[in-house]
């Protein structure tokens, strides 16, 4: 059991019981105290895991960056998505699974959850596991997005949201 | 007039959507193994439910419904991927033989 710490305790408080206000939004007595009752609960039982930060303070212009990399992941997925609806609708079927794998330089805990969430997002690749030497283990449908993966582009645009450039 | 365009704009992301569940569905029963199978299932499911809901946002206009519908896309796009790992991941360390084509 860890020492409560206040700080992280009232700032979760508060963003829980905001999310509640505006998933309820009812403001008379009883769903406001229902809300106040429940958030308390839960934000006793995780208050220790969330804000948990190894990797030092949060930099705004990571933020930023994500911003910027959100458009290019969606437009990745739609391609890659009609990309996959092809080899489904083909008659011939033009698959051609296989395992690959990635070594990659990525060091937070961040950065390597954002790499492999967005290789299983971009149809085509799906993250199978990650070791303890930092290897990618991926399941490509065919070769095309696995050479696509190969090529580093993805690898590179995460790196430069969480600064860690080569 | 300008509920004539939402509504179209909005039928056109549920069709979309849906053009994509159904490729998913045709994908599952298709696909040869399991991790195929997972490919199919796991994201167009993930692009076409996102499709939908945004469409549904469209037709709904800008108020509470549509803020908590644009938070489930946001977590649909989070969990889905994570479930698609955690299943494929699993399947691997019991030791589940991946379908190859035969040369």
């Amino acid at each position: 059991m860890s020492r409560l710490d206040s700080k992280k305790f009232i700032s979760l408080y508060l963003l829980l019981f905001a999310f509640w206000l505006l998933l309820s939004g009812l403001l008379d007595w009883f769903h406001l105290g229902f809300g106040i009752i429940s958030t308390f609960i839960v934000t006793s039982f995780c208050y220790d895991m969330v804000f948990v930060s190894k990797e030092g303070k949060d930099n705004p212009t990571k933020i930023i960056r994500l911003f910027k990399y959100l458009p290019w992941i969606l437009y990745q997925i739609v391609l890659a998505n009609i990309d996959v609806a092809k080899r489904v609708l083909n008659p011939s079927m033009p698959i051609e699974p296989q395992f690959i794998k990635i070594d990659s330089y990525l060091k937070s805990d961040l950065s390597k959850t954002s790499f492999a969430n967005s290789i299983t997002l971009t149809p085509g690749t799906i993250t199978v596991d990650i070791d303890e030497n930092n290897t990618f283990l991926v399941h490509a449908i065919a070769t095309a997005p696995a050479d696509d993966l190969l090529g580093g582009t993805m690898e590179r645009k995460v790196a430069h949201v969480f600064l860690e450039d080569k | 007039m300008l509920t004539t365009i939402t509504n179209i704009i909005s039928t056109i992301f549920i069709i979309t959507g849906l053009f994509f569940v159904l490729v998913g569905t045709i994908g599952l029963l298709r696909f040869p193994d399991f991790y195929t199978r997972m490919h199919a299932t796991g994201k167009c499911d993930t692009l076409g439910e996102g499709l939908m809901l945004v469409g549904l946002m469209v037709y709904q206009g800008f108020d509470l419904i549509s803020v908590k519908m644009l938070f489930l896309v946001i977590f649909i796009f989070v969990a889905n991927p994570v479930a698609t790992h955690a299943i494929a991941r699993r399947a691997y360390k019991v030791g589940l033989e991946a379908w190859r084509l035969e040369k």
